[in-house]
């Protein structure tokens, strides 16, 4: 029995504003499978909800006319999974999202639910991170875009304007990002299933048309600081250099001039940097293998 | 084959597969009114106040008891049986609710209330003050003079010290050229994590309490919670019905006493507790960590001159199963590798931890892991393999152990470990692994225990059995020792059926859920007994029916009894092999019969005066990645001699469990506390590592088979013995693997990146 002042459920996007406008200390719920358990523990005890479960417009991946890749919030893990236009062009998202919870919770679960948490850890979030995601909210007043490293303000809290009626209704990848890219993602965690992230890195590149040198190469982490975050200092100095085993133990040792983890007793600072590193050189590898590259 | 070696599919398997079996949740009357504990949010102190108003005003709360409102009558928990020996009995310092709390999540009121929601409103409104003491979580820290005293009566912590001693280690070790090897080996706090947490509820009937609660003890929990309420034993009855299992926990009164007084708190009306899974954690039972002090005096051949063990238990909070637990350990090391020169100490220390009580193993998986790691050493400080180490220490056939009078009748360590070599490819692999190099390398290890099938000459062993012959020729049968999921009542079936000469093991009704007032009084499912002692009244009273059976048919048939059989569920003569009726029609004339009805039934009780040594071994293949301080199982082989296997499918089921509770006590699982707090870290399925299926290979279960002279159908312990074994064989294969000997578990990774970046394999 969970403690729940109200439930309001909207059936679309307008109707979901409405509710968020009329009621502005609700809690949005999607798959639940973030919320429902923070009302378990009393952290949300006694609060109102939304459910958004049943906009089913925002549901499912499809490319718009810009050829940008687009996620409805509501699609869940396992269909990104499975998604044919995740698996042809990003399938790293599709991989990293099979690494969220067990089967159920992947069944439940949401990417918009995901993002909207805030948490560093979100499996899907180092990934979009690393593809230069863009995040669709939309309010009384339409829709507002924002590059996914502006959503995300500090641990727990994202850019969403409740005043305006705001609730996250899209994920984009842009085409500029996805096009001739691979990527790969490692999930570190204690066990292979039903985990948290140690830490989370996804890395892709595009290579050259020859195949010898980095195009363009981007890493970021889940877990390395209070938010995901890129790692600038690795990709400036990777991006044009050639393929050698050297340059991408270089890169590999360069993420250590951004991230920043703290020290936990789910992990301390000196093992969370030490896999970083290692992450980083193992992920840029497989990247590179992806794109038909040599090591 | 007979009925006793098939691996029949279990009585309870459809039920269970449908849905259909009933825990005491589903058979909770649903106006049952709930009960929630507000556990002590520090780790030592006293409650000062308690201000319940507000929590009160809240809708459906029905009343709210506190600390200072239960009767002064301190009781003890642990599921042994009572022992009429005032110096052997269990401790008695628990209360109902507390004042002076121990540890972060001791009980300290108790809200009832008409459903879920308000319970837990209330919990959160009430305000508790406290008047805080200092707090100690490590043994030794406790043990030392100034620290935190968490009971009055047990100065520096002990709970309790015991030694065992064999020739003289003083001179022993004064023989020159010996080679010492020694190592501090540390275990630690994991709990059972069963499927169903532990819940009861509780109502009054007639002036009577009735308790019906997930259990592994039931006539054991009528006894206590008599004590704990001043109640005479007879006012209670305690019902147990299925259970999703209990690994020890539930060998412990848990919420039974404190679920019964607050019945009697509301008039007598039925309430109900159920704890959650991160009270299960915290404020049920643990495991002991208890940290190992080994050394050992070897001769250049390898053999022992002598050996020294000091063992120290982590007791947490209150007495619980208590010092038994480390007992078993200490007296486990000179019968796995007897020497002539041992000297032993055990010591069992209050700590501001969760209450440690029994858990699967009672002290053996970490006797096991640190005399396996530390064997493991020693074969290598004289230069000998492991393998080669183990064959010429361990205890050999024709031991004998002077206490328990147990015989070692078999080569089983011999025979176990040969055949798990064959099956893994030990020596194979052992030459394939040696002097890599690489940040990926592989390993492979072995490590041996033995294991005490029950708790004879320690504590009483008896089982009485009631059978009870139906109209339709089938039998039901009743034994206090509980199924708790491990198929006990399927083997009881199995030896029911063949001692009477049934045509199939489901002519056999077992009756599954004990009732005090209806059951004969047993003491439930725990050490690794059950099949064991069961078999024993199970045998003596089918014979009894049968010769019951035979006498009526004498009188029918006008055959001379010895010239009969039951066979196949019928009334055979042997001298011809003629059927003379079958079992049914017999029957049905017993109680039809106008001139001599008859209930054909039987009951015994059988006192068990021995106890058997188990075996077996694990072998354990790895993959350490060393950069990512990761292990990767790559195969786990479990080998068993626990005599002669009543159902194959079952016991190969139990070890499975038994293994991957093991690989989680070699890898991953451990309770964490707040070193500044005392407050439990991780107490929920995500933050405690269990393993998972991800996280093992194929289970490999193997047997050896050797018949057990003292058993009544040559079998003995293997509920326990599944999980004392893996932790230190991938240990072992750790080690094999990169060199570096881990001496503590669980191996997790960021014990790995400690210990390879000492060892120099880690260098950034």
């Amino acid at each position: 029995m969970y403690d729940m002042k109200a439930l309001y459920e909207a059936y679309s996007v307008e109707e979901a504003v409405r509710l968020r406008l009329e009621h502005p200390e609700a809690q949005i719920i999607a798959g639940g499978t973030d919320v429902l358990v923070q009302m378990r523990e009393g952290r949300r005890a006694g609060k109102e909800l939304i459910s958004i479960q049943k906009i089913s417009s925002m549901r499912g991946v499809t490319i718009d006319e810009q050829e940008n890749i687009r996620i409805g919030s509501l699609t869940t893990f396992s269909h990104i999974t499975h998604d044919p236009i995740i698996v042809e062009k990003i399938n790293v998202l599709g991989e990293a999202v099979d690494m969220v919870g067990g089967p159920q919770i992947r069944n439940a679960g949401t990417i918009g639910g995901n993002t909207c948490n805030g948490v560093t850890s979100a499996d899907s979030a180092s990934t979009l991170f690393a593809w230069d995601a863009i995040i669709e909210l939309t309010g009384k007043n339409g829709k507002r875009y924002l590059p996914i490293k502006d959503f995300y303000i500090k641990a727990g809290t994202v850019d969403i304007n409740v005043a305006e009626g705001e609730i996250q209704t899209a994920i984009l990848i842009p085409k500029a990002s996805y096009e001739n890219t691979k990527g790969c993602y490692l999930k570190y965690g204690m066990r292979n299933a039903m985990e948290i992230a140690t830490t989370g890195c996804s890395v892709n590149c595009r290579l050259s048309a020859d195949k010898k040198t980095f195009d363009r190469v981007r890493i970021a982490y889940g877990v390395a600081g209070p938010v995901p975050m890129r790692a600038p200092a690795a990709e400036e100095f990777i991006g044009g250099k050639p393929i050698t085993m050297e340059n991408i133990e270089e890169f590999s040792r360069k993420v250590l001039e951004n991230i920043n983890p703290r020290d936990s007793w789910r992990a301390s600072k000196a093992f969370r940097l030490h896999i970083a590193v290692e992450m980083a050189k193992r992920c840029l590898i497989e990247s590179v293998k992806r794109c038909g590259g040599d090591v | 084959m007979g009925i006793v070696g098939s691996s029949e599919v279990r009585v309870d398997a459809f039920d269970k597969a449908t849905g259909r079996t009933k825990y005491y949740d589903d058979l909770a009357p649903k106006e049952a009114l709930l009960v929630r504990v507000k556990h002590s949010t520090i780790a030592h102190g006293f409650v000062k106040s308690i201000d319940k108003t507000e929590a009160e005003k809240i809708p459906g709360v029905v009343k709210i008891l506190t600390c200072f409102d239960v009767p002064d009558i301190p009781f003890p928990t642990a599921g042994h049986p009572w022992s009429m020996d005032p110096h052997h009995q269990d401790v008695r310092d628990r209360h109902l609710l507390n004042r002076h709390v121990r540890y972060y999540g001791d009980d300290v009121c108790a809200v009832i209330a008409e459903n879920e929601v308000a319970a837990n409103q209330a919990v959160r409104a009430i305000q508790v003050e406290y008047e805080e003491l200092p707090f100690v979580l490590d043994v030794q820290e406790a043990m030392q003079d100034g620290a935190p005293q968490l009971h009055e009566k047990y100065p520096n912590n002990i709970l309790n010290h015991t030694t065992a001693k064999a020739g003289d280690y003083a001179e022993a070790i004064k023989e020159p050229g010996l080679i010492k090897v020694e190592g501090w080996y540390d275990t630690p706090t994991v709990q059972h994590s069963h499927i169903e947490n532990h819940g009861c509820f509780c109502q009054e009937e007639n002036g009577r309490l009735v308790v019906t609660s997930s259990t592994q003890i039931p006539h054991i929990i009528r006894r206590i919670v008599g004590q704990a309420l001043g109640r005479p034993w007879g006012d209670i009855r305690v019902i147990k019905p299925y259970i999703g299992g209990g690994f020890g926990n539930k060998q412990d009164a848990l919420y039974e006493p404190l679920c019964a007084w607050c019945c009697t708190q509301v008039g007598g009306r039925l309430v109900k507790m159920d704890c959650s899974r991160e009270e299960t954690f915290v404020s049920n039972r643990v495991r002991h960590a208890i940290r190992i002090y080994i050394i050992s005096w070897l001769h250049k051949d390898g053999t022992i001159a002598a050996k020294k063990v000091e063992c120290f238990s982590n007791q947490g909070a209150y007495a619980s199963h208590g010092h038994s637990i480390v007992a078993k350990a200490m007296g486990s090391f000179n019968q796995h590798y007897p020497c002539p020169n041992f000297e032993g100490d055990a010591y069992t220390v209050f700590t501001n931890r969760p209450v440690a009580g029994a858990m699967r193993g009672y002290g053996m998986p970490q006797a096991s892991f640190a005399d396996e790691s530390h064997a493991e050493e020693c074969a290598a400080a004289v230069g000998m393999t492991p393998l080669a180490y183990r064959w010429q220490n361990l205890m050999k056939k024709g031991y004998v152990d002077g206490f328990s009078h147990n015989e070692l009748y078999t080569d089983s360590f011999r025979e176990c470990l040969e055949k798990g070599m064959q099956a893994i490819g030990y020596e194979e692999k052992l030459k394939q692994y040696q002097n890599q190099t690489g940040p990926i390398r592989r390993g492979i290890g072995m490590a041996t225990f033995w294991y005490n099938t029950a708790v004879y000459p320690i504590s009483l062993e008896t089982s009485s059995c009631r059978l009870q012959l139906n109209l339709d020729g089938t039998v039901n049968l009743q034994v206090g020792e509980t199924e708790i999921g491990q198929g006990a009542d399927t083997a009881y079936a199995q030896m029911c059926a063949e001692v009477m000469g049934l045509s199939d093991y489901k002519k056999v009704h077992v009756l599954s859920c004990q009732d005090t007032d209806v059951t004969p009084t047993g003491l439930g499912a725990y050490a690794s007994r059950q099949t064991f002692t069961a078999g024993f009244s199970i045998r003596q009273t089918a014979e009894m029916l049968k010769k019951k059976i035979l006498d009526y048919a004498c009188e029918l048939t006008r055959q001379a009894t010895y010239n009969m059989d039951i066979l196949d569920s019928n009334i055979v003569r042997t001298t011809d092999g003629r059927v003379l009726m079958s079992l049914s029609e017999l029957s049905m004339t017993a109680q039809y019969n106008p001139v001599h009805s008859e209930h054909i039934t039987a009951e015994s009780t059988y006192t068990i005066r021995n106890n058997a040594y188990s075996f077996g071994c694990t072998f354990a293949e790895v993959e350490v990645d060393i950069p990512m301080c990761k292990v990767k199982l790559l195969n786990i082989v479990n080998v068993h001699d626990c005599g002669r296997l009543i159902n194959p499918a079952l016991a190969e089921a139990q070890v499975h469990g038994g293994m991957s509770m093991g690989i989680g006590y070699g890898l991953s699982e451990q309770l964490l506390f707040d070193a500044k707090t005392g407050r439990p870290l991780n107490n929920n399925l995500l933050d405690y590592k269990l393993s998972t299926f991800m996280d093992h290979p194929d289970l490999d279960a193997e047997f050896v088979e050797n018949y057990e002279p003292t058993s009544a159908y040559g079998t003995k312990a293997l509920g326990e013995p599944p999980a004392c074994s893996p932790a230190p064989a991938i240990r072992n294969a750790i080690r094999q693997a990169t060199g570096v000997g881990i001496d503590r578990c669980p191996i997790t990774p960021h014990v790995l990146f400690a210990e390879f970046t000492n060892a120099g394999l880690i260098r950034d």
